[in-house]
């Protein structure tokens, strides 16, 4: 308990803790990760032109143009600069992951509390769908999701919010799934029993004594979740359920529009893109991963058994 | 009891897709919203009973899917279940090449992995391995696509068979929908070798996102059992080291990873929907992204059900084969 209590700052600690590849591995995933935090803050003066510029003072720029000085990695089908649309691609899928990340934290944490705290019918309710949702494959659910909320296509303020909702609702599960497994540890612990005894009331146990021991496994969860959002939004993107080209640049959505550029050999419309998505989900995954390995061996048990439990454990509840 | 939990499952998979894809309104409308006059677009709804109350439209709909009917598309006027039908081969055929692609792949370079832990390769495979995953399935497909169809002219750009193979197969009445077994029956060695090279770039597109992940697998699990006393009992008796890899270890890992493999299931079903729109290969993946564009939420609702009931059954399966492969485990 004290260790984790010293870990205020998670990946400074583990940071230092590392060794060898893994300290590469989490050190190339830092950097990458803070590159594209950083392009996604400075994307308006780091792109020569806006995303859905389609002329500037020389005229209009041209469909399909190869690479050149005045477009540095070439110009898309329709006419838009492709090393502006990369820039401003990072915008998106930064905000987009923020706010899918952000909205799956409070939804999951708090219907992971209430089902792990009070049981009963509730509990078993939000597991079995939670349980039927999470084998769900999570792009059709997204897809699902882009459809109600937002009837499809839309502007950026509502685009991103509706992908980043749609994402959400793949991951809620997840957290749920994660913080119930952990308020039932802890609701079973000395100090919550103490907590009771003298009076304490339901409301301040919950936010108090549990959940706060409930999320320290959130961290690690978080980490891979961002890169899995970031090839979601790409994913509802390539097939037509992003965001409008005119409203913001996405990834997805150009590398759908480069198909057939591919099949005349255009390579430069899908190249960039591409690697862009490859290098956010790249620095994402390998942060995530050298945590989940540098992580306390009593905490990496306890994920692993808790996701391996699961089956055994409905079926128990099933049977009582 | 585990038995009968696949009905609730079932159940609720069949109703949050009815309930996500009602609430945006009729399908009708939003199909045809701009091209009919209202008069038109009420007397459509009318007809197809989308104007009754939302839970006896629930019932009905619960007890045709009961039946095996999802409905008719509204673009193309078929019933769901003969799409689902037609297609299906088609996204079965590529699931079982990228499975086959990324057995062979990821399971020995997972055991090379565990073997040779925290050594250079294991470095170097756990590394491609997260490439692999980082790597949209439809980017590596657009970078394959470019490297050995556009670039080299190695294999076909698209789809799954050239015209003059679909032509030998509609000779010889091969049309089960499944490519390979077609041109097998229709007795010519080039049309095999035809249907191959379609299915080569795709099948690795798809299989190098499993193998990534079956590799990743295998590692975790052979490393937990190669630690155990018993493969140092058999070390030292002499058993050589490449039979305590794939024989003593092996096994007891096996139960983990085909639990894990099962879950495999619905990101291979969600890779081939965009491995299909990436290669035109006409599958159930491909049809739903047309369906998608043409609003016909009465497909997609078939489709992403059925998928998602797919799902489901074999994840229930799997935990029957987990519990075949370890004594230990009784339902």
């Amino acid at each position: 308990m004290a260790r984790i209590e010293a870990g205020k700052l998670p990946v400074v600690r583990q940071l230092r803790q590392s060794v060898g590849l893994q300290r590469g591995m989490l050190v190339a995933g830092l950097v990458l990760t803070g590159l594209f935090v950083l392009v996604a803050a400075l994307a308006p003066v780091l792109a020569p032109y806006g995303h859905s510029q389609l002329r500037d003072a020389a005229g209009p720029f041209g469909a399909q143009e190869p690479p050149s000085g005045r477009h540095l990695l070439g110009t898309t089908v329709g006419g838009y600069d492709v090393l502006s649309r990369v820039i401003f691609g990072a915008q998106t899928a930064l905000l987009v992951v923020i706010a899918s990340i952000l909205a799956s934290i409070v939804l999951g944490v708090a219907l992971g509390l209430l089902s792990g705290y009070f049981g009963g019918w509730l509990d078993r309710v939000l597991v079995l769908v939670a349980d039927a949702i999470y084998a769900f494959p999570s792009l059709l659910l997204a897809i699902l999701g882009a459809i109600v909320i937002s009837g499809g296509q839309s502007s950026l303020a509502s685009g991103v919010g509706a992908t980043a909702l749609s994402i959400t609702v793949v991951f809620v599960p997840q957290y749920l799934r994660v913080v119930r497994v952990e308020v039932l540890r802890v609701k079973g612990e000395a100090f919550v029993d103490a907590a009771r005894v003298i009076g304490t009331g339901s409301w301040r146990i919950m936010t108090r004594h549990v959940l706060r021991n409930a999320v320290r496994t959130l961290p690690l969860i978080v980490t891979l979740n961002a890169s899995e959002a970031i090839l979601t939004l790409a994913g509802l993107g390539f097939l037509g359920f992003g965001i409008e080209p005119t409203a913001a640049a996405e990834w997805g959505y150009d590398l759908q529009r480069s198909i057939a550029d591919v099949t005349s050999g255009i390579w430069w419309t899908a190249l960039f893109p591409g690697l862009a998505i490859v290098v956010v989900a790249l620095g994402m995954t390998l942060v995530g991963e050298s945590l989940n390995d540098l992580a306390d061996p009593r905490l990496r048990t306890r994920v692993r058994a808790a996701s391996a439990s699961t089956s055994p454990s409905t079926v128990a509840e099933d049977a009582r | 009891m585990r038995f009968l939990l696949i009905i609730p499952t079932v159940f609720i998979l069949v109703t949050t897709v009815f309930v996500l894809m009602r609430a945006t309104g009729d399908p009708i409308t939003a199909a045809l919203g701009g091209r009919l006059t209202p008069d038109q677009l009420a007397e459509r709804i009318h007809a197809a009973g989308y104007d009754r109350p939302i839970l006896v439209q629930y019932v009905d709909y619960l007890g045709a899917v009961a039946r095996g009917d999802f409905g008719t598309t509204l673009s193309d006027n078929r019933p769901v279940t003969q799409v689902l039908v037609t297609y299906g081969s088609a996204t079965l055929e590529l699931a079982v090449y990228a499975v086959i692609v990324a057995i062979v792949l990821g399971v020995p370079l997972g055991m090379l992995a565990a073997y040779f832990r925290d050594r250079w390769p294991d470095a170097v495979l756990r590394i491609l391995a997260i490439f692999a995953y980082a790597t949209p399935v439809f980017f590596a497909g657009l970078l394959l696509k470019l490297v050995f169809a556009v670039g080299l002219g190695w294999l076909p750009v698209a789809g799954r068979v050239s015209t003059d193979g679909e032509i030998a197969m509609q000779q010889a009445h091969a049309t089960s929908g499944f490519m390979l077994v077609d041109a097998i029956r229709t007795g010519q060695p080039w049309v095999v070798v035809d249907v191959l090279q379609h299915a080569a770039l795709p099948a690795t597109a798809l299989g190098l996102l499993t193998a990534g992940v079956f590799l990743r697998l295998v590692r975790t699990n052979m490393i937990g059992t190669l630690g155990r006393e018993y493969v140092d009992a058999a070390r030292s008796r002499g058993v050589r080291e490449r039979r305590l890899v794939t024989a003593h270890a092996w096994r007891p890992a096996l139960i983990p990873i085909i639990t894990v493999v099962g879950l495999q299931v619905a990101m291979l079903l969600v890779g081939a929907v965009l491995t299909e729109t990436t290669f035109e290969w006409r599958g159930l993946g491909f049809q739903l992204a047309q369906y998608l564009q043409a609003r016909d939420f009465v497909a997609v609702q078939g489709i992403v059900a059925l998928m998602a009931v797919v799902v489901a059954v074999t994840n229930f399966l799997v935990d029957i084969v987990a519990a075949l492969v370890d004594p230990r485990v009784r339902y």
